[in-house]
C-alpha cells in the first residue's frame, strides 16, 4: 500500500460518530415529512386530484340533435337544417394568441381589430373555454382556415345543423325563430339536457312545438392530450333528430297573401270553413328569422324591437283592432235570433242618430234613406245599427259576440295569442267599477268603442258563419312525423262550440254578405272577382274619433287614419275558405283591404284547379292504362 | 495494485443492490413517461438508460477500485477539471431548454454540473479531514473551502441551473456542519445568508423568480408558471392508494408532466404505483441513506467518514429536494430522482458516490 499523507487516526472519527446519531434524527424527521406531503396528496385529497386528472383527460364534445324540419300542407319545405360553420378559439391551445388571431384576420379578409376586441372582452373566461369568433362563417374563410389550420393552433371548426327558413319574412310570424337559450330559460330547462350556448326556439312555432322540433343531442366523451388533441373516443351516444312537422298553411297561399300586404302594415289570415285549417298567416312588416339563425347582431336585434312597427309581433294573433263595421254581422245576427229585428222592416236614415243628448253620424253624409237590414249590411248603415245597438243591449250583444268566439283566445298552438275584448255590463264593473251607459252601446254598435279583436278571430267567425255554425279551433299544424315516416301525432279539426242559428237567419245574413261584394252599392264592390264569387263584409276601424266634419283619409296624418277592415269566404254557394284582411292605417276596408282577399280567393280557387287537374290527369292515366 | 481477498469479502453487497434495485425500478418508470401508445412500446429512453447503467457501473467500479486515500491526492486535479469543464460549458456548450448545460462528447452529452457536485465533496473531505480544533471550526477557517466551492456555485447559477446550484451550496453547507463548525459560527453563516437573499434574488433569471413566486402561490398563473406544479400534484394525487397501474398513468401517457422522465418522474411512479408504491421507495432510499450513514459511524478515519457522509448527503438532498418539489412544498428547481430519473451524466455521478462509499467501507479492515 502506498504510503498516504495527512492520515490523522486510525480509530474513527468519534465526534462524526456521534453528529450521525443527530443527522438520523433528522433523516428521519425528513422522510416522515415527505410521506406525510404523499398522505395528504394520495389519500386525503385523492379522490379531488383523480377528479381534475380526469377532468384533464376527458372532454365532452356535444353534438346537437338535428332539428326537425317543417313543411307545408304539399309537402313543400319551409324549414330545415343545413350545415354550417363556426369558428372557434381556443386561447389555450396558442401560444402567442394575438399572432395566432392576426394571421387569422389575414386569411379571412377580417378587420383584426376586431377580432383582437373580441379575444380580449373575453380574456376573464378560463383560456381552456372556446370562443366563438364568427358563426356560420362563408365557404372562403372555411377554406382559409382549414388550409392553415397548421399556421393557426388554437383556431378550429365547428360544424353545427344551422336553421334555414327556406321563405325568410313570409312565414317568419308562424315559423318564429331560434336564439341562443338565456338564462331564465336555462334555469328552467336544465333537467331537459339544455345547456349554455344551445339554441331554443324563442317565437312562435319554433317555440310553441320546442319538444318535438328539438331531438335529443348526442355526445363523444373524447380523451385529450395535454394540447387538446383527441387521443380516442371512450364513449359515444348517436343524437336523435327532431320530429317532422307538417303544417296546414299552403305555401303558394302565403306567398300571395304576402306579397299582397308587401308595403303596408297589416295581416291576411286565411283558413278552412270545414276545419279551421289555417292556410296562411301573413303579417307585416315582418322580419327575417334567418338573421336569427347565423346569429343576431346587437344593432339588428335592438332595431327590431325599436322599430314603431313592431315587426317582431304577430299581427293576425297578437294585433287587437276594433272590428268596425264587420262587427255589424254580429249584431245582425244578434238582432235576427233574438227577435229584435224584423228583417223587412225599414228605417229611415237621415244621416245621424240621435241617442239622449249626443247624435251619432253615418259614415255616409245626408245618410242612406229608406234602409232595412239587407241595405244597412250592404251599404254599411251605420244609423241602422245605432239604433239597434240600445235595442239589443249590450249583453245581448256580448253574448252574441262571445258565441262568435270573440273576446277569447281561440286556442290556435301559437305563443302569446291576445284576446281582444268584447264588453259587458259586467266587464265594465270589474275593469273601471262603473255601471255601463246605454250611449256606449251605440258605438259598440258598429264595432268601436271598447271592442277589439284580432284578425284570426274574425276570420274564425266568418267561417262560422259560412258552415252554418260551427266554431272551430284554429290550427297549424296538421300532422308530426319521426324521421322515419311514422306518425307521431295528428291533429284534425276540433269544434269549440256549435252556434244554433236559425236557418233564416244565416240565409238573410249570407245574401247580404254576398251583396256587399256583387250588389252595385255594395262597400267590397273592389273585391268582386270573375273567377269566384265572394261573400264578405268591409270595415274601418277609427283610430281617432272625428269630431266635427268629415275628412278624407288622404288628408289624415298616417297614424290617425283608420284602420281597413275586409272579412270573407268564398265560394258564397258552397263555401270553403274565410279570410280576414287587416290593414293598419289603411283607410276605407273597401278600398284597401277587399281588393287584397280577392287576390288570395283568387289564388285558392287556382291552387284548388291545379289540384283537380293534377287528379284529372292522375286519373286519365289510369283510366288509359286500364 | 493487489486485489486482497479481505476486500473482496468485504465488497459492498447492498450498496450494489440498492444501486441496481433504482435504476431498475427508474429504467420501468422511464419506459412508462416514453411509452408511445399508438406504436405501443416505448422510444429509445429506457434502452438509453440501460447504457448510462453500463457507464454507471464503470464510475462506481473506478471509485471503489482505488485505495480512498488517494483520493486526498487526486481531490485538487478533479475539482480543477470540474472547475475547466464548468468554463467549457459555457463557451462550448450545447444549450437546451433555455439554458446551456452540456458538452457533447459525440456518443455522450456530459453535464459537468453532475460531477461537479462530487468535486464539493473532495475537497472538503480533504480540507476538514485533521482533527477538528477543541472548540470547533470558526468562520475563519472557511474561507478556503468557501473560495473553493464558490465558483462552481456561480458558473453553474450562470448556465443557469439553479437546482444543481442549490445541491452544491447545501452539501457545502452539510459538510461544514458535519465537519464541525461552532453553532454560533453557523449563526453568523445563516444571518450572512438571509441579508444575500435579496442580491441573490437581482441576479434570478425572470423564469426563476417566477418559480419561486408560483411556489408560494400555484394559482398566480395556473396555465403558466403554475401549470407544472399543479399537474404533478394532479398526477401524484390521483394515483391514490395504490395507483393507476403501470402504463396506465393518463397525466403521464396525455403529457400533462413536464419532464417526465427526468425531474418529474416521480410524478409518473406516483401517478402509477399509488402512495403503497411512494412509500416502498422512499423507505427505500431511508434504508439505504441509515446503511451508509451506519458506514460513517465504522469508518476507520475521520477521511473515510467525511467521505461517506459527503456523499450520502448528495444522494439525501436530491432525493428530499425532488420529491417536494414534484409534490409542491419546494419550488420547482431542476434536481433529480438519484438512479431513477433519466440522464447518463446524473446515474453515473450516483453510482461514483456509492462508490466512493463502498470503498471506504470495504477498507475499514484495511491498514
Amino acid at each position: 500500500m502506498a504510503p498516504l499523507a495527512n492520515i490523522s487516526k486510525q480509530d474513527g472519527a468519534p465526534e462524526l460518530r456521534r453528529r450521525s446519531q443527530l443527522l438520523f434524527i433528522f433523516i428521519v424527521v425528513a422522510f416522515l415529512g415527505l410521506i406525510t406531503r404523499l398522505v395528504f396528496l394520495q389519500i386525503v385529497e385523492g379522490e379531488r386530484f383523480t377528479y381534475l386528472s380526469e377532468n384533464n383527460r376527458i372532454r365532452i364534445k356535444r353534438v346537437p340533435g338535428t332539428r326537425g324540419m317543417i313543411f307545408d300542407r304539399e309537402g313543400q319545405l319551409l324549414v330545415d337544417s343545413r350545415p354550417s360553420f363556426d369558428l372557434i378559439f381556443v386561447p389555450e391551445d396558442s401560444e402567442r394568441p394575438e399572432t395566432t388571431l392576426k394571421l387569422l384576420a389575414g386569411y379571412l379578409r377580417r378587420d383584426p381589430v376586431e377580432l383582437l376586441k373580441t379575444f380580449e372582452e373575453n380574456k376573464s373566461r378560463a383560456a381552456f373555454d372556446e370562443l366563438v369568433l364568427g358563426r356560420d362563417i362563408d365557404w372562403p374563410a372555411v377554406v382559409a382556415v382549414e388550409t392553415h389550420q397548421l399556421e393557426l393552433p388554437g383556431v378550429s371548426l365547428r360544424a353545427r345543423p344551422r336553421r334555414n327558413y327556406s321563405d325568410g319574412p313570409m312565414t317568419a310570424h308562424v315559423l318564429g325563430y331560434l336564439g341562443e337559450i338565456n338564462q331564465k330559460q336555462l334555469k328552467l330547462l336544465k333537467d331537459q339536457g339544455y345547456v349554455l350556448g344551445d339554441e331554443i326556439g324563442q317565437y312562435g312555432l319554433e317555440r310553441r312545438w320546442e319538444e318535438l322540433l328539438r331531438g335529443q343531442s348526442g355526445g363523444q366523451q373524447v380523451e385529450v392530450d395535454a394540447l387538446g388533441r383527441r387521443v380516442r373516443v371512450l364513449h359515444e351516444v348517436t343524437d336523435v333528430p327532431g320530429y317532422t312537422v307538417h303544417l296546414t298553411l299552403d305555401r303558394q297561399l302565403q306567398e300571395t297573401a304576402f306579397e299582397a300586404l308587401k308595403g303596408k302594415e297589416g295581416t291576411i289570415v286565411a283558413l278552412d270553413v270545414h276545419s279551421g285549417a289555417i292556410l296562411a298567416m301573413a303579417s307585416t312588416p315582418a322580419f327575417d328569422p334567418n338573421a336569427f339563425a347565423r346569429g343576431i347582431k346587437a344593432d339588428e336585434w335592438s332595431g327590431l324591437i325599436k322599430d314603431q312597427l313592431r315587426p317582431l309581433s304577430n299581427r293576425a294573433t297578437q294585433g287587437q283592432y276594433p272590428p268596425g263595421s264587420t262587427f255589424k254581422i254580429v249584431m245582425s245576427i244578434a238582432g235576427l235570433e233574438e227577435g229584435v229585428v224584423q228583417p223587412d222592416s225599414v228605417i229611415q236614415d237621415p244621416g245621424f242618430y240621435s241617442f239622449g243628448n249626443r247624435s251619432f253620424r253615418d259614415w255616409k253624409k245626408g245618410g242612406h234613406g229608406a234602409v232595412n237590414l239587407h241595405k244597412a249590411i250592404v251599404e254599411s248603415c251605420d244609423t241602422y245599427f245605432y239604433q239597434l245597438g240600445p235595442k239589443l243591449g249590450i249583453d245581448r250583444i256580448a253574448k252574441w259576440a262571445n258565441a262568435f268566439g270573440l273576446g277569447e283566445k281561440t286556442g290556435i298552438a301559437l305563443d302569446d295569442e291576445r284576446s281582444g275584448t268584447i264588453p259587458s255590463t259586467e266587464w265594465k264593473r270589474k275593469r273601471y267599477r262603473q255601471p255601463w251607459f246605454p250611449g256606449e252601446t251605440v258605438s259598440v254598435a258598429i264595432g268601436q268603442g271598447y271592442v277589439t279583436v284580432t284578425p284570426l278571430q274574425l276570420a274564425n267567425m266568418m267561417a262560422a258563419v259560412a258552415n252554418g255554425g260551427k266554431l272551430y279551433r284554429p290550427y297549424v299544424v296538421n300532422k308530426v312525423e319521426s324521421v322515419d315516416g311514422a306518425t307521431v301525432r295528428e291533429y284534425g279539426p276540433e269544434v269549440i262550440r256549435t252556434i244554433e242559428l236559425k236557418p233564416d237567419t244565416l240565409k238573410r245574413v249570407r245574401a247580404a254578405l254576398a251583396d256587399v261584394v256583387s250588389a252595385p252599392h255594395g262597400t267590397g264592390a273592389a273585391a268582386r272577382s270573375q273567377l269566384v264569387s265572394i261573400a264578405g263584409k268591409t270595415g274601418t276601424a277609427q283610430v281617432v274619433e272625428m269630431k266635427g266634419g268629415y275628412v278624407k283619409t288622404e288628408h289624415l296624418a298616417y297614424v290617425n287614419r283608420d284602420h281597413a277592415w275586409f272579412v270573407s269566404y268564398a265560394p258564397v254557394e258552397n263555401p270553403q275558405v274565410a279570410i280576414a284582411v287587416l290593414v293598419e292605417h289603411g283607410g276605407h276596408g273597401g278600398d284597401a283591404a277587399a281588393p287584397m282577399a280577392k287576390k288570395v280567393f283568387e289564388k285558392f280557387i287556382e291552387i284548388q284547379k291545379q289540384s283537380t287537374d293534377k287528379q284529372q290527369v292522375k286519373a286519365d292515366g289510369e283510366s288509359r292504362a286500364n | 495494485m493487489q486485489i486482497d481477498r479481505r476486500l473482496i469479502s468485504h465488497f459492498d453487497w447492498p450498496l450494489l443492490f440498492f444501486s441496481l434495485l433504482f435504476v431498475a425500478v427508474g429504467v420501468t418508470t422511464i419506459y412508462s413517461a416514453n411509452y408511445d401508445m399508438a406504436a405501443g412500446h416505448a422510444g429509445p429512453l429506457p434502452m438509453r438508460q440501460v447504457t448510462w447503467l453500463g457507464l454507471g457501473l464503470i464510475a462506481m467500479f473506478t471509485a471503489l477500485s482505488f485505495d480512498y486515500h488517494y483520493i486526498d491526492r487526486l481531490a485538487y486535479p478533479f475539482y480543477a477539471s470540474m472547475l475547466l469543464l464548468l468554463v467549457l460549458v459555457l463557451v462550448i456548450g450545447h444549450s437546451g431548454g433555455g439554458s446551456q448545460r452540456w458538452i457533447n462528447l459525440g456518443f455522450f452529452r456530459l453535464q459537468p454540473s453532475e460531477p461537479a457536485k462530487l468535486a464539493v465533496v473532495l475537497v472538503m473531505a480533504k480540507y476538514f479531514q485533521s482533527d477538528e480544533p477543541a472548540r470547533g471550526y470558526v468562520l475563519r477557517d472557511l474561507w478556503v473551502p468557501f473560495v473553493l466551492v464558490a465558483p462552481l456555485i456561480i458558473l453553474t447559477l450562470v448556465q443557469p441551473d439553479l437546482g444543481t446550484a442549490i445541491i452544491l451550496g447545501i452539501v457545502f453547507i452539510s459538510m461544514i456542519l458535519m465537519s464541525g463548525l461552532r453553532l454560533r459560527s453557523f449563526g453568523y453563516l445563516v444571518g450572512a445568508g438571509l441579508a444575500f437573499l435579496p442580491v441573490a434574488w437581482h441576479f434570478l433569471k425572470q423564469y426563476q423568480r417566477n418559480r419561486i413566486l408560483t411556489f408560494l402561490d400555484p394559482d398566480r398563473d395556473p396555465l403558466g408558471a403554475g401549470y407544472h406544479v399543479i399537474q404533478s400534484q394532479i398526477a401524484i394525487g390521483s394515483g391514490r392508494l395504490f395507483g393507476k397501474g403501470y402504463l396506465h398513468g393518463t397525466q403521464n401517457r396525455l403529457d400533462f408532466l413536464p419532464a417526465q422522465h427526468t425531474d418529474f418522474i416521480f410524478a409518473v411512479f406516483s401517478e402509477e404505483w399509488g402512495f403503497v408504491g411512494c412509500a416502498i421507495l422512499l423507505v427505500l432510499y431511508f434504508i439505504m441513506i441509515g446503511y451508509c450513514l451506519r458506514q460513517v459511524q465504522r469508518a476507520k478515519d475521520r477521511f473515510g467518514a467525511l467521505l461517506i457522509f459527503g456523499m450520502i448527503a448528495i444522494v439525501f438532498w436530491h432525493v428530499v429536494i425532488n420529491v417536494a418539489m414534484v409534490a409542491g412544498v419546494m419550488p420547482v428547481v431542476g434536481v433529480p430522482l438519484p438512479m431513477v430519473s433519466y440522464g447518463g451524466s446524473a446515474l453515473a455521478t450516483m453510482m461514483f458516490a456509492l462508490g466512493v462509499i463502498m470503498n471506504v467501507s470495504m477498507r475499514r479492515y484495511v491498514f
